[in-house]
């Protein structure tokens, strides 16, 4: 038997950003899979020495095209824990609500591309219509589809009116409608099972040991998800993760889509508990000190590193994005799998190379 | 087998679900961010969407009146319309037509703007 072997990627049509897998191959099993980075890294960390701390905001937002609004938040939520600032409850629940509408339309961009990495074209243009709806909200109540901009330090920049509210409760509704009809498809079809049942499998301990984060991780039975920590208004809210067993890349697929009717449930409470008042808070002075804040994104919880020295350009901004502690499982995953299932595997965990990056 | 194909059916029975763009346009929400406009006849030059704004993209030059950004460097969040101290910059629904050349816009003022702490004129 001859060994290949056979460069996946940087560009590939399955591949939504340039990751590099050096694949080693027996015959059509892998058994070996060497993955490289580096082809969209913009040094977004080093801008803190020319940006001040509060334009820093619109920064971190551009690290990542689909969790954008998540990194905002975990960057003013670790600079209002160091200067002290207490965000007005009415902000803490907005920042939930627009979270979790993020947090829904990377799902179901993720859902659409699955189903695109199998080959299920029709199923994958399904979800990005229902997308569509998501991203109407976002631009009607912010301003923006993806990149929001809502986040300031302090509280947010934008209020819902009563009728917005409205608004999204309705079409809400629709798209739960919607997702409802395409769970038999996404679930239940033969095609869909037939390529991701028992592929790529993790046991619990390995996805533990690998230190893996958010869906990949709870897809395997660990339940952990950073909105545990109750950061913003999470302490209000009931919540529990959505945790399967199987480990295997329908297993991720089921936590995702369920994930999905989570957070329509989580906006539908916190639009109920919506207190009235102030959205933000006057911020005096500047930061001195250092601090670490971790938020749950839509691929699992990401984590910063703040140092600042009472100036107004931080010291020094560490961010560890969810992808970077789930590349590890594609080793693991990887040696074993057929390469027709290399597609289905690497899309499993959802890759976001500009976060891993900067 | 065959679960997608009431979703096939009902697409069919259906309106498209995309719009012949450009022929049949959506109208813009009341909230969306579009480009930057200012009213160079209201602007005191006064320099803080230039400090404030996190692309680094607007100039002013209080001396000679000049107002200008860089469209393309833009990245249309807005702050620079809310620190606006004269109100004369505006964040518009719309956004830029495509272009086909990268320029900077440049606005000048009639004259220098008097500062506000001059005591008036007396005769």
């Amino acid at each position: 038997m001859t060994r290949t072997i056979i460069p996946f990627g940087p560009q590939h049509p399955v591949l939504p950003e340039p990751i590099h897998l050096m694949l080693t191959l027996d015959d059509e099993v892998i058994t070996e899979a060497v993955p490289a980075f580096g082809f969209v890294h913009r040094g977004l960390e080093k801008l803190v020495e020319i940006r001040d701390f509060h334009q820093m905001i619109y920064v971190v937002e551009r690290i990542c095209g689909i969790c954008s609004m998540l990194h905002a938040m975990c960057y003013c939520q670790g600079i209002e824990e160091m200067m002290g600032i207490e965000t007005p409850p009415r902000a803490r629940f907005l920042r939930v609500i627009w979270s979790e509408l993020h947090r829904m339309h990377s799902h179901l961009l993720w859902l659409g591309l699955f189903a695109d990495s199998f080959g299920f074209e029709s199923l994958f243009m399904q979800f990005w219509k229902i997308r569509e709806k998501i991203l109407d909200i976002d631009e009607a109540t912010t301003g923006n589809r993806i990149i929001v901009s809502v986040n300031v330090i302090g509280g947010v920049r934008k209020d819902l009116t009563l009728e917005q509210t409205r608004g999204i409760l309705s079409e809400l509704k629709s798209v739960e409608t919607e997702l409802k009809r395409l769970e038999t498809t996404i679930l239940n079809d033969y095609t869909v099972q037939n390529r991701t049942v028992g592929k790529g499998v993790l046991t619990a301990k390995q996805a533990y040991e690998l230190g893996l984060v958010g869906p990949t991780l709870r897809a395997s039975g660990v339940m952990q998800d950073a909105r545990m920590l109750k950061y913003a208004a999470f302490d209000d809210i009931a919540f529990t993760p959505v945790v399967e067993t199987d480990g295997d890349c329908y297993a991720r697929c089921k936590v995702r889509f369920r994930e999905v009717f989570q957070s329509i449930d989580l906006i539908r409470q916190a639009i109920g508990k919506l207190p009235n008042g102030e959205i933000a808070v006057k911020v005096k002075g500047r930061p001195d000190g250092e601090v670490t804040s971790r938020v749950e994104q839509p691929r699992g919880e990401v984590f910063y590193y703040i140092r600042a020295n009472g100036t107004k350009h931080l010291e020094r901004l560490r961010v560890r994005t969810p992808t970077f502690a789930n590349v590890p499982a594609l080793l693991t995953m990887l040696p074993g799998a057929g390469l027709s299932d290399v597609p289905v595997i690497v899309l499993s965990i959802d890759p976001c190379i500009s976060c891993t990056e900067r | 087998m065959f679960t997608m194909t009431s979703t096939i059916l009902r697409n069919l029975l259906k309106e498209p679900a995309t719009r012949r763009y450009p022929a049949s346009v959506r109208p813009s929400f009341e909230a969306a961010r579009g480009e930057i406009r200012n009213d160079i006849h209201v602007c005191t030059f006064c320099g803080v969407c230039a400090v404030k704004c996190p692309s680094q993209c607007i100039t002013v030059d209080r001396k000679a009146a000049d107002w200008s950004y860089d469209p393309s460097a833009c990245v249309q969040c807005g702050v620079c319309a809310e620190v606006c101290t004269s109100g004369s910059l505006q964040q518009a629904r719309d956004y830029r037509k495509p272009v086909r050349k990268k320029e900077l816009v440049v606005l000048k003022g009639a004259t220098t703007p008097p500062k506000h702490s001059d005591p008036p004129v007396t005769g």
